[in-house]
């Protein structure tokens, strides 16, 4: 081979990426609901040897009434991965967190936690908190101005990060000789003032097992060189690839591409919904009936082997893939049963193996702590 | 957390025993994990992780074992620190309770899970949010114990800083729970389309928009988490001011009390408590009383307590006794020897307010001081025998199970407690010995429950519906019987 293997991920939220999803589904409309969908969709996305798992979230939605037809409840996203931690053993999992929705200081705990509940398999997929609603849902005054919003995205992601590092690996030294349990000398202050809030103290969590958990973010959200891995949206192959590129120049370390997937789904059984079976172009059609879909992602409409053959169209211009499936039921099914598989018998991509944190599959080194001194014997 | 005050373990000599008035009733058991302050020792061999998630699921997997209504997990913000530098001495760190209670709902079916969540530092439609989302994802075990906290050392690390006055940390409070109360019944119950053919995936006008406007706080709010099978989360408290025991009694399900090691004491907290209750409209009985303590057992009485000597030894510290001293005196007295007398002044004037973690909050440190010194005197103790001496660690059960578990149930049919709230003092499996012999004696005494009758949490603690269900059901809250 002459590249690295593929990251192939797949977002999970909801029914699927369509916004008609829930009416092809073969879940019923309150599966978004049930924790046993939860977790057949995770164990899916593992067996079928994904690199990582996102769930899309926001605080609040449109109002219902506006628009009837989209579903209308969704749980807290680092809840369903933390939810999904225990039952999974090598599937990488990143919830979509809105920086301004936490506090920063909760924020780099909650996604510590759900990297030391899994083994070192937390990502954090970075929202871009321009979300209709979420001022006014706020119990604060945030900045509205897109390039104080996109400001106040990076200093939340550099304070969090100088929480992961606030503990260093061996802060807990349970010293019986002089009764003490942690050296205060590991623990730092993090010490920031921004403009729009200031943190002051050590995190209360201590360093999660990846040092950070993976950051995941949109090249249009968060500036590439402050990301780990930085998603690229174009309307096709040569317009990805051109954005990879830019998002290298720009400091990105992995750049993984944004492709919503409809597929022939000829194997579904008859007990699902009307956009269930068919052609890819026959399903798609059927999903648009009730609710049009424009994906800002590059969109795949089409069978698993044209699928397959996009990624090693791309696979020279990025390092993976986030694959948005239109229906959960039938277009990840279809994943699993034939194109993963395929992916993984050309060595295209590869599953993760048991024991390797989400950056051990990424490729990504552990980093280093800011407040660590080395030079000190 | 609120840590018991060593001032409430009042004498009981020459009183008469207090009454038989609930023969039937049973103990429940929560677990709080992992506790506050020197008890929890880390330096035993058998100690395991304290952070670990396996820990955690070794607790939790015991205590739904041992049919315990609920697992607690605390809330951090800030680590603690003594004269201006962490505190070094005990375990410290800890995970996100929210988080953490989420990845344990997939690992266990029935065990309420208890997020402890502050009040001031938490923004109302975000926390309201995770904790429907726990609530429904672990099928209706979720509860929030809601705690206040308003001083500008804990609000160095938020965005909105030292923002809110001492008086008014209830009156926040009070504003926040009363708005994730409305974000939880945004839904209606048959807000879902139960067929993939409906018009629309909820019905229309059955999501309702909230708008709460305080003293406090603001948030106009499209919520998006229906109502899990048990209505809403439970929620505790833990307050033991004036102010915090109103606000229980109007507000919460179950109160976390630091009154569980003396039943007359208990006894009496528990009357102020109903009292409290039936003035905010209430049955008597709607508000659960969970004292914290935790238990010491052996085969014999002598075992128990030779057992409680070793176990408070661990926990006092020559280090840890200096450091308490110092927290009394208010200043670093870690260069004396713990092996000698007690310093012979009195503390510095100012109150022990708390806000750097410490125990016992709001007590005077010159009483407490002069206390010490006279006890030290009388019986020729040092300063860590006197700490030892005195120590919080003597105010849980200490004995054999069956003698601990007689007493216990004398605590619940009283009416001096619904259950208690074990912190264990070893980690990870300082439950073991207490599902394990504990429960079996009381179970064998019919006084505690030999499977789980429901699969709520509101069910294992023998609940009604939440508050405001009852008002929109058109129920009288005063009618509802015991």
């Amino acid at each position: 081979m002459a590249h690295q293997p593929l990251v192939v991920a797949v977002e999970l939220d909801g029914f699927g990426a369509h916004p008609a999803a829930w009416r092809a589904s073969t879940e019923r409309p309150d599966a978004v609901l049930d924790p046993a969908a939860l977790r057949r969709t995770v164990l899916a996305a593992e067996n079928a040897g994904f690199a990582f798992a996102t769930f899309d979230d926001a605080l609040t939605t449109t109002d219902a009434t506006a628009h009837p037809a989209e579903v209308a409840a969704r749980l807290d996203a680092i809840v369903r991965a933390s939810f999904a931690g225990p039952l999974t053993t090598r599937l990488g999992l990143a919830p979509r967190v809105q920086p301004r929705s936490v506090e920063p200081f909760h924020l780099a705990a909650q996604l510590a936690s759900l990297d030391i509940a899994t083994l070192g398999r937390a990502g954090w997929v970075v929202g871009d908190d321009d979300q209709p609603g979420l001022a006014d849902a706020l119990d604060r005054v945030v900045p509205e101005t897109p390039e104080a919003r996109r400001q106040e995205v990076r200093d939340v992601v550099t304070t969090v990060r100088r929480l992961w590092d606030s503990w260093e690996d061996d802060a807990v030294i349970k010293d019986v000789t002089t009764g003490r349990y942690i050296d205060a000398d590991r623990v730092h202050n993090v010490e920031v003032t921004t403009a729009t809030f200031s943190v002051h103290g050590a995190s209360i969590t201590p360093r999660p097992p990846q040092g950070h958990p993976v950051v995941i973010a949109p090249e249009d959200v968060l500036d590439p060189s402050l990301a780990d891995v930085t998603l690229v949206a174009g309307p096709d192959a040569e317009e990805v690839a051109f954005r990879a590129e830019r998002a290298r120049r720009q400091g990105a370390t992995r750049v993984l591409a944004e492709i919503a997937v409809v597929l022939d789904d000829d194997t579904a059984p008859g007990a699902g919904g009307q956009g269930n079976r068919g052609s890819a172009a026959q399903r798609l059609a059927a999903l648009d009936a009730h609710v049009p879909w424009q994906p800002d992602a590059l969109r795949f409409v089409g069978s698993s082997f044209g699928l397959v053959a996009l990624l090693e169209q791309l696979a020279p211009a990025v390092d993976g893939v986030r694959l948005h499936p239109a229906v959960l039921t039938s277009d990840l099914r279809v994943l699993t049963r034939q194109v993963l598989p395929r992916l993984h018998a050309t060595r295209l991509a590869r599953a993760p193996r048991l024991g390797q944190s989400l950056r051990d599959v990424l490729g990504l080194d552990r980093p280093e702590n800011v407040f660590s001194r080395k030079d000190v014997a | 957390m609120t840590t018991a005050n060593p001032a409430h373990a009042a004498a009981t000599a020459g009183a008469a025993p207090a009454p038989i008035t609930r023969p039937d009733a049973q103990v429940h058991f929560g677990v709080f994990f992992q506790g506050v302050n020197h008890h929890t020792v880390w330096s035993d061999p058998r100690s395991g992780s304290q952070t670990d998630f396996a820990s955690f699921v070794h607790v939790s997997r015991t205590a739904e074992r041992g049919l315990f209504d609920a697992f607690f997990l605390g809330e951090g913000l800030r680590l603690r620190e003594s004269h201006g530098r962490l505190h070094d001495l005990d375990v410290v760190g800890r995970p996100d309770a929210i988080t953490q209670l989420s990845a344990l709902a997939a690992l266990t079916s029935r065990i309420g899970l208890v997020a402890t969540q502050n009040t001031t530092y938490n923004d109302p439609a975000d926390l309201a949010r995770r904790l429907a989302s726990l609530d429904v994802l672990s099928g209706g075990r979720a509860a929030w114990n809601v705690v206040t906290t308003d001083n500008a050392w804990t609000g160095a690390n938020f965005r909105r800083g030292g923002y809110l006055d001492h008086e008014d940390r209830y009156v926040r409070a009070e504003e926040i729970v009363r708005a994730a109360q409305a974000i939880w019944d945004s839904f209606a119950d048959d807000a879902v389309a139960t067929s993939r053919d409906a018009a629309s995936w909820a019905q229309p006008g059955s999501v309702a928009p909230v708008a709460r406007e305080g003293r406090t706080l603001r948030t106009h709010v499209t919520p998006t988490v229906p109502r899990s099978p048990q209505g809403h989360p439970v929620l505790f408290q833990a307050g033991d001011s004036p102010a915090g025991r109103t606000f229980a009694a109007n507000n919460v399900d179950v109160i976390f009390s630091a009154h569980g090691s003396d039943l007359d004491d208990a006894l009496a907290f528990a009357r102020d408590v109903r009292r409290r209750v039936v003035a905010a409209g209430r049955p008597a009985d709607d508000v659960k009383i969970f004292p914290g303590t935790s238990f010491v057992l052996a085969d014999t009485e002598a075992e128990a307590r030779e057992k409680q000597r070793w176990l408070v030894r661990e926990q006092v510290t020559p280090a840890t006794s200096l450091s308490l001293i110092g927290q009394i005196w208010g200043e670093d007295l870690s260069h004396l020897d713990p092996d000698g007398p007690l310093p012979d002044h009195d503390p510095v004037a100012r109150p022990i307010d708390g806000t750097r973690g410490a125990a016992r909050q709001g007590a005077d440190p010159t009483a407490i001081a002069r206390a010490l010194r006279t006890r030290a005197e009388q019986e020729g103790l040092s300063i860590r025998e006197v700490v030892i001496a005195t120590d919080r660690g003597h105010n849980g059960f200490v004995g054999t199970p069956d003698s601990v578990a007689e007493r216990l149930i004398r605590f619940v049919r009283t009416g001096a407690a619904d259950g208690f709230n074990i912190s264990p003092w070893l980690v990870p499996d300082g439950l073991d010995d207490i599902v394990d012999r504990l429960v079996p004696a009381l179970q064998e005494r019919g006084a505690y429950r030999t499977a789980y009758e429901g699969t709520t949490l509101r069910e294992h603690l023998g609940l009604r519906a939440p508050l405001t269900r009852r008002q929109a059901n058109g129920t009288e809250r005063t009618a509802v019987g015991a």
